[in-house]
């Protein structure tokens, strides 16, 4: 399944009607060393675009955005211990959170990887 | 590290470098109408015309008058050490620690600032200090609320009634409620605090010794507002820590208090700084700023302002605190403070005012008509019944040189007999036994 991207810089990807959450690769390079994760609540419903999480590097701190609506099922609990997870594979073991109930509809507002790839080369 | 105010050839470079002709035409932006026409000074003084000023307005601000006066803030002496350590340049026209390869040594001093608050609160992590006590009663609150999600905060009436309106004033804005439960007495009516408990409660805020002066103990409280994970924040007054037990050996989550005790002069109100403690897993929620312990890339030990991304020059509106002012300087005086002392003078200064308090409860409670209301242990303060308005016989005193006490009625509306009474060490036998003399005179001729 594709991954798919916001302007935010966060990624999602899913798999049936349950969607994994993190920030690109892009975006953990440029916030530098990960420090803290502040994970959401399980449980906790989000729409489209609204605060879900947020993340502190060395020097900076920003929201995560949701990539799309949905109910978070699953968060991923080794980032409290070891943010530098976010650093290693932004992409891959740092994910972020899993959403359930979410419309696949929604994907439609966002980027594929080769449009984040030209949105990146832009800014 | 020198900061020295930029002269006139500075400020010409700097214009020029930015390309404008006058300071004057760098605020152009802003329309004159909102710009200060003029700011009343008056004109120059010599320092000798200066000293005969101040001198004469401090005369008129009651220096001369014995105080027993507490509720808060407190007349202890003052190591002419911390006057002197305080005012070396280093410290004192030092801006904010940001850049740690120019502040090792305000780092440093604040490191151990926080270290020293930790030992006396019973606590694993301290902030580099809040602005006065009150706030940080607000900031332990607001505290709660993020580590919670909730938005309930049961506030203790027996809490210094100033810190009450603070941390009211400050819930208003956030939806959040506090819930004030009246207090039994002179002490905290722990059946109705723990009753007031359930899961929509963020943290029940108490203090001892209490605005009354009585000690209490919240060991069960802290275990009744776990139950219901609620959190427990104890303000306590940091001079009682050298015999009462601190809030962490009574299970608290966050403790906070006033610092101007520690070496701070009670200066007309301030400048003071409060100090707030927490657990260790509650340190990411603590406001404000907190230095850290650290290696330099050739291993050597340094000090640097840690967890910064929650601040507001880095998290804006989303910061954890609007906090920026963290009165580094009153909190060194605090640790010189401490540091003077020493564990065992701290200890022995603290027994000094809760042995003259005790000597002061018997004889001024002997008085006729005069009762003790606290029923049981207190510190450095005591509540007396007046068979009188205690208002009207603090203003006669006055008269007579003394201060006799903090007269409850402004606060509490069914006391207005009733009088609290501070005993700090300065306080002398002659001054005590003159007061109970003066209390006998006001109240029976």
């Amino acid at each position: 399944m594709a991954k798919f991207y916001t302007k935010e810089h966060e990624w999602v990807e899913m798999a049936g009607a349950q969607a994994t959450v993190g920030i690109s690769e892009h975006a953990a390079h440029e916030l530098g060393d990960i420090t803290f994760v502040e994970l959401p609540k399980i449980g906790k419903s989000v729409k489209q675009f609204e605060a879900l999480a947020a993340i502190e590097s060395v020097k900076a701190a920003s929201d995560i955005y949701a990539p799309v609506s949905g109910k978070v099922a699953e968060v991923n609990q080794a980032l409290d211990e070891a943010p530098e997870l976010v650093n290693q594979g932004a992409e891959l073991q740092g994910w972020i959170c899993k959403l359930e109930g979410v419309n696949e509809a929604e994907l439609g507002a966002l980027m594929d990887a080769a449009a984040y790839d030209e949105y990146l080369k832009g800014l | 590290m020198g900061y020295c105010p930029n002269t006139p050839d500075d400020i010409r470079d700097m214009l020029a470098v930015i390309g404008a002709a006058s300071v004057e035409e760098l605020f152009a932006p802003i329309p004159a109408e909102l710009r200060a026409k003029s700011f009343d000074l008056p004109p120059g003084m010599s320092e000798l015309e200066l000293m005969r000023l101040m001198r004469e307005k401090a005369a008129s601000c009651g220096a001369d008058i014995t105080p027993f006066i507490g509720g808060g803030i407190y007349d202890h002496f003052i190591p002419a050490a911390i006057d002197h350590l305080a005012s070396r340049a280093e410290f004192y026209t030092a801006y904010t620690p940001y850049q740690p390869e120019c502040a090792q040594g305000t780092l440093q001093a604040l490191y151990e600032y926080q270290t020293t608050i930790c030992r006396l609160t019973g606590m694993e992590a301290s902030n580099a200090s809040l602005y006065d006590g009150g706030t940080a009663v607000a900031e332990a609150a607001l505290m709660s609320l993020r580590i919670t999600d909730r938005h309930k905060v049961i506030l203790d009436g027996s809490v210094n009634p100033l810190h009450r309106e603070i941390v009211t004033g400050y819930l208003h804005g956030l939806s959040a409620e506090a819930v004030d439960v009246a207090p039994d007495g002179c002490a905290s009516d722990l059946a109705r605090l723990m009753a007031s408990i359930d899961d929509e409660t963020a943290a029940v805020v108490v203090q001892s010794p209490n605005f009354f002066g009585s000690v209490q103990d919240f060991r069960e409280l802290a275990q009744k507002a776990h139950d219901h994970e609620a959190l427990l924040i104890v303000s306590c007054y940091p001079i009682a820590m050298g015999l009462v037990a601190s809030p962490g050996e009574m299970g608290a989550d966050i403790a906070v208090g006033e610092g101007q005790s520690l070496g701070n002069h009670v200066s007309f109100g301030g400048p003071y700084f409060g100090f707030i403690a927490t657990r260790k897993r509650f340190i990411r929620n603590l406001p404000g700023r907190i230095v850290g312990e650290t290696i330099d890339h050739q291993g050597r030990r340094g000090f640097v302002l840690t967890l910064q991304a929650r601040e507001q020059h880095i998290k804006r509106h989303k910061a954890t605190s609007n906090i920026c002012s963290n009165q580094s300087l009153c909190a060194l005086r605090g640790l010189i403070f401490c540091t003077s002392l020493g564990r065992k003078g701290f200890e022995d200064l603290a027994q000094l005012n809760y042995d003259k308090a005790q000597y002061a409860k018997s004889v001024l409670g002997a008085v006729r008509g005069v009762n003790l209301l606290n029923r049981g242990a207190t510190f450095n303060e005591f509540t007396l019944a007046l068979p009188k308005d205690a208002g009207e016989v603090v203003q006669r005193l006055l008269d007579k040189g003394v201060a006799a006490g903090v007269p409850l009625g402004q606060y509490y509306p069914d006391m207005e007999q009733a009088l609290v009474v501070t005993v700090t060490e300065k306080r002398t036998k002659d001054e005590i036994d003159r007061l109970a003399g003066l209390f006998e005179e006001v109240l029976w001729s």
